[in-house]
């Protein structure tokens, strides 16, 4: 069996996404457009109070009303839901606390929407006040009142742990600088807002939910759990989803709530929240605040770091344990680095709760760490690049916290950034209110352990080959536009040597496709695109030894060359149909699977409590430079180009990789610039677009993507992550590029004109004292 | 109160009985069942909503639907002939200026009244064009690039 060359050329190639064409001319279907005419209006009462006691909830007045067909509350569900299996914390409906402004209190059916809003005016709420708290640090003060009673002290997780020897280190370093940063609250805003539709069928009690979710199965368990069903009677149904960033990389309460109703009404509930509610839903990136110590040499070698941080965490569990011990583990993995102290704490909140934005965990500690590197970089009298080279890993290599790097693209990023920005000639020497800004950041390609440990293999995909000649390639995998569903297809025509146009990809529907883990932690390409892989490899052999018997030769003398199966090159050949007509005289259409789980050398350490979170197939890299002009009269910080350099391992559709890298760096601009959620006594002040500030078309820079393959020795062709990695770096580099325009150092985000505004008066007064005590010296 | 609305939708004139309070965007989407138009905010702050009227980008989360009798609405749905996609729908495809896909429906529709009155925008006017439609997934630079492939300024990197 030979390989030739691929006829579609689709690895490597821009191809434009396979379901496009329904996205430009609005056939593409999200939750809320499956309209079911008999479907119930579903509504939600949610708590005025940010921590309360529940006294009274009535909701005999609103059962009552005609056209109410169901009324639901925390007492038709006493099971809790959560995503980690050891922090599952929260009720669908709050059970005798409420403990966030908005969390779901009751949910009624009604015929049509202005009963369903009647109604929930007619439920009589008696709540008696709790203490709340609004920040960290309230509510990890001695005398306040435990959230949770099994989080004493209102703390979620508390990691603290020290690898090689980090005095030792600072005493070598030739300086040693502590910074303390801050970054506000993020959250998604994904332009779909949070949707369900739950059909429960009576006669059979059978349940089957559509949603916004990027995470089809663990909405499966969770609803298996919650209505208390039998797994098997339960179907959940992924449409196109209208993004995700991470905000849906959990079961929510929506999707719980609105299967509450319907098999409480014995029908279809239709629930579309508004943009007001998803943002309360939350899941967003948590206030942080990092306190930062590094000792480094002469050369600009990192000898030691110290990390202190603590995260506001919102009301209840989430992923909270994770994203405290990613934000220390991936500390290491991007520069070589043996000596870390770290102490993260995560803090119970009477604010919505935080979950697992793009770039889960690493963000904020990014931000800190390269801003600090350029200030120490700078009292060194080093370039930012140069300390960078200076900290460079060597590939293949394990960290010191165990964590395996096989590629490192990170080098050639440096180079390409460099180059493309012309930094070299232009840096300092863009006049005063202009500056260049750089820094690096990097990504995990799927976390090598899932969150539901079963044993199962990470991923799996069917392959189904029919009479006609189709390739169905069915995967749990969710497309959340981030363009999974063409690659896999690219991918099995890769492999199989056929034209793109013979695959289509059916995803995300538990009645029809194996299960996948979901979108999160930029999995999808590397684990489910290997499963792809081994599939396809599969069904090649079969095609294979079909050809073989009907050409009368041995399977390892087939020549493939495209959709053609020879004996010999001299030989006419067998046809796709007749190969086709051949393999499935055996047994008929013919299902193959293929298989993925992460070689156990990519799961972490044991170096500490929780080490595995960080551990992975790959890390992708990114290095980019930041180029602002800053107004001082009016503390305006403008983003003029950005140029960046994404290690993928290898781009398997380059237009696809371009977008993600695109997206993930004007996202980061979102979070540095003006992005942030703020409450006020719990009230949120900017639960809609105009108040929280997403970046226009028309404050949105050129953002120039330069492509490094360093080939993973374990990715999919080569594949890493593309969607992730390069965010975190856009933060640091747009603060550097600050101090470049202004000679600011801005340790607060988002830097919104006040701050900007505050930053300089601060330092202008600084100044003005350091002249007044330089001249009283004189005197 | 109901009305009898008339207008034309998509180039079919229609007649349907329609409440005083009902919105263009919920009028087209729930009465009519065209969920091309996309609800996305509480009202008036993202775009996703966008469709024109009389060839005009509106909001149809901020317009009553009982406010276009008479007139000419387009959605998403109408661009587009027999079994082909418009230019600007092309473009969006082609470039990826259309990740999720949302937003997308809003943008090519205000991109379209924008090609409508000027076929040949420069970025400058793309971007002023564009401003009111929130996209989370892009960052806009594709979204800029399909729209100039629409325009045609994008003919050398047309594909054949
Ligand atoms: S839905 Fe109309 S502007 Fe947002
Ligand atoms: S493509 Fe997803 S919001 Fe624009």
């Amino acid at each position: 069996m030979s390989d030739a060359p691929a006829p579609s050329g689709a690895i490597g190639a821009y191809v434009p996404l396979l379901d496009g064409p329904e996205k430009v001319t609005g056939a593409a279907k999200y939750t809320a457009d499956f309209l079911a005419p008999d479907a119930l209006c579903g509504r939600i009462l949610r708590s005025p109070s940010s921590h309360a006691e529940i006294v009274k909830l009535d909701v005999a007045a609103a059962r009552r009303l005609p056209g109410v067909k169901a009324v639901v509350t925390g007492a038709d569900c006493a099971t809790p839901f959560g995503v980690l299996p050891i922090a599952m914390n929260e009720f669908p409906l709050a059970r005798e606390r409420v403990r966030y402004r908005g969390e779901p209190l009751a949910a009624v059916a009604a015929l049509d929407e202005a009963t369903a809003v009647r109604a929930l005016g007619l439920i009589e709420l008696e709540l008696k006040a709790l203490p709340a708290y609004y920040t960290a640090d309230e509510a990890r003060a001695p005398e306040a009142t435990d959230l949770h009673a099994e989080r004493p002290g209102n703390i979620e997780r508390d990691v603290v742990y020290e690898l090689g020897q980090v005095e030792r280190g600072f005493a070598k370093a030739a300086l040693v600088r502590e910074a303390s940063y801050r970054c506000a609250e993020v959250y998604q805003v994904q332009t779909e807002t949070h949707a369900a539709l739950a059909d429960y069928d009576a006669l059979r009690d059978r349940l089957a939910v559509h949603c916004t979710t990027q995470v089809p199965f663990y909405v499966h368990l969770m609803l298996a759990r919650c209505l208390a069903m039998d797994k098997a009677r339960i179907r959940v149904i992924k449409p196109h989803i209208g993004g995700g960033f991470g905000a849906r990389t959990e079961t929510l309460n929506v999707e719980l709530i609105c299967a509450l109703l319907a098999r409480a009404a014995g029908g279809k509930v239709r629930l579309v929240t508004s943009r007001e509610e998803t943002f309360i839903t939350h899941r967003g990136r948590p206030e942080q605040a990092v306190t930062l110590k590094i000792g480094m040499a002469k050369d600009g070698r990192v000898l030691a770091v110290d990390c202190e941080t603590v995260q506001r965490g919102g009301a209840y569990s989430g992923y909270g344990i994770v994203t405290i011990l990613y934000a220390g583990s991936l500390l290491n993995a991007i520069y070589a680095i043996d000596n870390v102290r770290y102490h993260g704490t995560r803090v119970l909140t009477n604010t919505p709760p935080c979950g697992a934005m793009r770039g889960h965990g690493t963000v904020n500690v990014r931000f800190a760490f390269e801003a600090l590197l350029d200030t120490m970089a700078a009292e060194l009298g080093l370039d930012p690049f140069a300390v960078r080279r200076a900290n460079l890993l060597r590939a293949p290599t394990r960290t010191a916290n165990d964590l395996l790097v096989n590629s490192y693209g990170l080098p050639e990023c440096l180079d390409r950034v460099e180059q493309a920005s012309g930094w070299q000639a232009r840096k300092r020497k863009l006049g005063q209110g202009r500056g260049l800004g750089m820094a690096c950041s990097h990504y995990v390609s799927g976390a090598s352990k899932p969150v539901h440990w079963t044993g199962e293999p990470h991923a799996t995909v069917n392959l189904k080959l029919d009479f006609d000649g189709s390739i169905v390639l069915l995967t749990g995998a969710p497309e959340i536009g981030q363009g999974s569903s063409t690659v896999l297809a690219q991918i099995a025509a890769e492999v199989l040597g056929v034209a793109l146009a013979r695959i289509r990809v059916v995803a995300g529907d538990s009645e029809l496709t194996p299960k996948d883990n979901g979108a999160y932690s930029s999995r999808v390409t590397v684990m489910v695109g290997n499963a792809t892989v081994a599939a396809a490899e599969n069904l090649k052999r079969r095609l294979a030894a079909a050809a073989a018997r009907a050409l009368d030769c041995a399977p390892e003398d087939i020549e493939i060359e495209g959709e053609t199966f020879r004996a010999s090159s001299q030989d006419q050949g067998l046809d796709f149909d007749e190969v086709v007509t051949a393999a499935l005289k055996e047994a008929g259409t013919i299902t193959v699977s293929g298989n993925y789980s992460t070689p156990p050398e990519a799961q972490g350490g044991k170096a500490y409590r929780g080490a595995t979170v960080g551990s992975t197939v790959a890390f992708s890299y990114a290095a980019q430079v930041v180029e602002v002009s800053v107004d001082e009269e009016t503390g305006q910080v403008t983003v003029e180009k950005v140029w960046v350099a994404h290690d993928c391992g290898k781009a398997l559709n380059r237009l696809a990789v371009e977008g993600q890298v695109q997206g993930s760096v004007w996202m980061g601009m979102g979070q540095a610039l003006s992005e942030e959620t703020g409450y006020f006594q719990g009230l949120p002040l900017a639960a809609n677009m105009l108040d929280y500030r997403v970046p226009t078309i028309a404050e949105s820079p050129p953002i120039e993507v330069q492509i490094v393959e360093s080939n993973d020795p374990l990715g999919p062709f080569g594949a890493k992550e593309a969607g992730e990695g390069s965010l975190a770096g856009f933060l640091p580099a747009l603060a550097n590029a600050v101090v470049d325009a202004i000679g600011l150092r801005v340790t607060e985000l988002p830097l919104t004109p006040d701050r900007v505004l505050r930053a300089l008066d601060r330092q202008r007064r600084a100044r003005e004292r350091e002249a007044a005590r330089a001249a009283r010296q004189k005197t | 109160m109901s009305k009898l609305l008339t207008l034309t939708l998509n180039g079919r004139e229609r007649v349907d009985a329609v409440a005083d309070n009902v919105l263009l965007l919920d009028y087209l989407r729930e009465v009519v069942g065209l969920t091309g138009t996309k609800t996305c905010c509480d009202g008036g702050e993202c775009g996703a909503c966008t469709v024109l009227a009389d060839d005009e980008p509106v909001l149809a989360c901020l317009c009553l639907a009982n406010a276009c009798a008479g007139r000419r609405i387009e959605t998403v749905e109408a661009l587009g002939e027999s079994g082909r996609l418009a230019p600007i729908q092309q473009g969006f495809h082609e470039k990826l200026g259309a990740q999720c896909g949302f937003c997308t429906p809003g943008l090519i529709m205000a991109a379209e009244g924008l090609l409508r009155r000027n076929p040949r925008p420069n970025e400058d006017e793309i971007r002023a064009a564009l401003s009111s439609n929130i996209c989370r997934c892009t960052g806009y630079v594709k979204i800029i690039e399909a729209v100039q492939w629409a325009a045609g300024l994008g003919a050398a990197e047309k594909p054949s």
